[in-house]
């Protein structure tokens, strides 16, 4: 049994962690509480449906091309909805739900509320002490190393990670110091959505696709980015772990309460609140905030 | 050169006159667009936006087209044509938006009858809504509640009817019978004498009973409970429950999945090769799309469903096939709205008005012969007065499975009932193209691996 929680746990903690680090990214340099991120996600997901289920287009050109039709909308909505109001939080709260809700209604619209396939990477599945988990969620594992690593030598070696970066400690003195403030805002929104769709490009194969399919994922970001710490990139991805050995946790020990995996996340979130309001890692890396 | 001046011509031509006027006013009357008769409007309620949905509204239609293409519903010598309004009850997400569309079905769109409905809270708050308004429902939704409230209450309850789903009794006994049959399977197959049956249930109304039903059956038939799990209707991923329940040792999955998340099911039980036959309810289990939506990773799923190609009545296969020519689909359980129309339709007729007491006089008197057997209502005074008969020549139900990329029927197989009501008259019962049942191969190799067979 334990085996079965820590085996799963890894996989969902992996898929999670994609999930969280766009997220992480935008609050920490914009401060933007961006609750339309996972709307992104969702977004991605059917780009890459109707390419690659409806239209027969192969599966690799499809996620790129989805993600930078994804990244666009992000950059669009972005100027268009939150970038002139970005000062003032609870108007930027409000307006990213309501994006949020309004690409969902319109996808219900167009699609329906059933679930789609998209095709996974590889099919298949190994068998590690008696668990058995398939070559997509590996994969998954894989990719999200491999961007969590991408992230961080983008924000630690290049000049773009280092405005980022100093944006986010401080905007007044970045903009005196000749950082295009506004363009790294843009830079960096581009980035989360990409993330996002590249978390759906691996993650959709093993959840499929819906309309819906935003809100659990918020959940999901939401609970890890205040876990960890808001703005740490880091506390985020090691609370996206936390709270997927919670889940499988909840769904091995307690069968019967399986439907409750979502409801525990969030008690998890609030338990930590409660008791460490600056959330988990909001100290000890803060050499690692953004 | 007929002339017209003389007193024979004039009777001719008042001959010749009349029999053209009779013609064409015979014509006119006719060919008179049914549009311009009387209508009666039957509200089709459902989640519009899902499969769901879009059987009940499809059945209904067919029927309805079928019936106004043969001239509408007689009433008393005047044609009615049937009007269908579509209400998007959203309830799998919110019932107060399912409420929200009954009520405007009723006050708004003035509907005379209602047929849809589908998850069981929300069929709940809805049958309230036409209890006060006093407007007859053909409903769905499978909790045994509907109907108990009939029972309890009459006077106030009684304008509800249970036409698309079993109540969770009934279909709780054709899902045991389908795990009979699979415990028969493993034991001579497999050599296992106690095969454990873990149970992946929704969390909703109509699943509350299984896991209570199952204690007191799956000991008698020599099985044993692995585990109950409980799933969100709208789960994005059953990987870790799936991995659980393989963990657990079972051999049988019961599962009960009414929402979108049946599909993901489907599809990670064939990815993860888990050892286990299934049993039970999957909502996207009997389309058609489902082969493609998985990715045929549903073979050798087996689920229940109340309509198969196979002749339960002899309307069955025509209407089968006439759903598929005009949907693409095949009917699954709620394109029962098909046969809801028709008896509303001779339930009127035979009331001669559209006076909500006198059909729903009628209807409770209902014994038709409908595309998934005879239909006909438990009386007031039964523990569930207006559920449809369940049992040989009513409602039975049937096992399906996937092979080789078709639906295929394997239950009834004559042989394996249990529990239920009514379950004895179900011995013998096999429809005409009902196949063996065969468990996956890889659930054999596993478990001959094991057991060393």
């Amino acid at each position: 049994m334990i085996e079965l929680i820590i085996i799963n746990g890894l996989v969902y903690g992996g898929v999670y962690a994609v999930l969280t680090l766009g997220f992480s990214l935008v609050f920490g340099v914009a401060k933007l509480l961006n609750l339309a991120y996972t709307a992104y996600y969702m977004i991605c997901g059917f780009i890459i449906f109707v390419l690659a289920t409806i239209l027969g287009v192969d599966l690799i050109p499809s996620i790129i091309v989805a993600i930078l039709i994804t990244c666009l909308l992000g950059m669009i909505s972005y100027e268009v909805c939150l970038a002139r109001v970005k000062e003032h939080e609870v108007t930027v709260l409000i307006i990213s739900v309501a994006l949020a809700i309004l690409f969902q209604e319109l996808f219900l619209l167009i699609f329906g509320g059933d679930y789609r396939r998209i095709p996974p990477f590889v099919t298949g599945f190994l068998e590690i002490a008696g668990v058995r988990v398939t070559y997509q969620h590996f994969i998954a594992i894989g990719i999200c190393l491999i961007t969590l690593i991408s992230v961080g030598l983008l924000l630690s070696k290049t000049k773009l990670g280092y405005a980022i970066r100093a944006v986010a400690q401080d905007r007044e003195i970045a903009n005196l110091m000749g950082i295009n403030v506004d363009r790294v805002y843009i830079l960096t929104m581009v980035i989360s959505v990409a993330l996002a769709g590249i978390a759906c490009a691996v993650v959709s194969p093993i959840f499929m696709v819906h309309p819906l399919m935003w809100v659990h994922s918020l959940i999901i970001v939401l609970a890890a980015a205040v876990l960890g710490g808001l703005g740490s990139i880091r506390g985020s991805v090691i609370a996206a772990f936390i709270l997927a050995f919670t889940e499988v946790a909840v769904v091995t020990l307690v069968p019967g309460g399986s439907f409750l995996r979502g409801a525990v996340s969030l008690g998890v979130m609030i338990v930590v609140l409660i008791v460490k309001p600056e959330g988990l890692f909001g100290i000890v890396f803060e050499e690692e905030r953004l | 050169m007929i002339t017209f001046y003389n007193k024979k011509n004039d009777w001719f031509k008042v001959i010749l006159i009349s029999l053209l006027f009779s013609t064409v006013t015979t014509l006119a009357y006719a060919s008179q667009p049914v549009s311009t008769l009387k209508k009666i409007k039957i509200g089709v309620i459902g989640p519009m936006k899902f499969g769901v949905g879009q059987q009940e509204w499809w059945g209904a239609k067919i029927a309805a087209d079928e019936i106004n293409g043969a001239g509408g519903v007689v009433v008393k010598g005047v044609k009615h044509e049937i009007e269908l309004v579509k209400a998007d009850s959203n309830e799998t997400k919110s019932t107060t938006d399912a409420v929200n569309a009954m009520e405007k079905l009723i006050t708004f769109d003035k509907v005379n009858f209602v047929t849809g409905g589908y998850v069981a809270e929300p069929v709940l708050a809805m049958q309230e809504v036409i209890a006060d308004s006093k407007v007859i429902y053909i409903g769905g939704a499978g909790t045994q509640m509907l109907t108990e409230r009939v029972a309890k209450n009459y006077n106030r309850y009684k304008y509800y009817f249970r036409n698309i789903h079993s109540n969770e009794t009934m279909f709780s006994s054709v899902i045991f019978s389908l795990i009979d049959m699979e415990v028969e399977k493993i034991r001579t197959e497999l050599g296992i004498s106690k095969p454990r049956v873990a149970f992946l249930l929704d969390k909703i109304q109509a699943c509350e009973v299984m896991p209570e039903i199952g204690r007191t059956l799956l000991p008698k038939m020599g099985a044993e409970i692995a585990g109950v799990w409980r799933t969100s209707m709208r789960a994005d991923d059953l990987s870790a429950e799936l991995t659980a329940i393989k963990a657990s040792g079972a051999h049988i999955i019961y599962h009960f999945l009414a929402g979108p998340s049946a599909t993901v099911f489907s599809k990670q039980w064939g990815e993860l090769r888990i050892p286990a036959a299934t049993a039970g309810y999957n909502n996207e289990l009997p389309w058609k799309r489902h082969w493609k939506d998985t990715n045929g990773m549903c073979e050798y799923e087996v689920g229940f469903c109340n309509i198969g190609r196979t002749e339960m009545t002899y309307k069955t296969i025509p209407f089968f096939d006439k759903f598929l020519r005009e949907t693409g689909e095949y009917p699954t359980d709620h394109s029962s709205t098909y046969d809801n129309v028709y008896i509303l339709k001779e339930a009127v007729e035979r009331a001669g008005t559209l006076e909500t007491e006198a059909v729903l006089g009628e209807l409770e008197k209902t014994n038709s012969i409908g595309t998934r057997g005879r239909i006909a209502f438990y009386p007031r005074g039964h523990k569930w007065p207006h559920d449809k008969v369940f049992g040989a020549e009513y409602d039975t139900q049937v096992g399906v499975q996937w092979q080789k990329g078709s639906l295929m029927v394997v239950w009834p197989d004559g042989r394996h009932v249990v529990g239920g009501l009514d379950d004895k008259s179900m011995i013998g019962v096999k429809y005409k193209g009902t196949v063996d049942y065969k468990l996956p191969p890889w659930m054999v190799e596993y478990w001959k691996g094991k057991t060393g067979k």
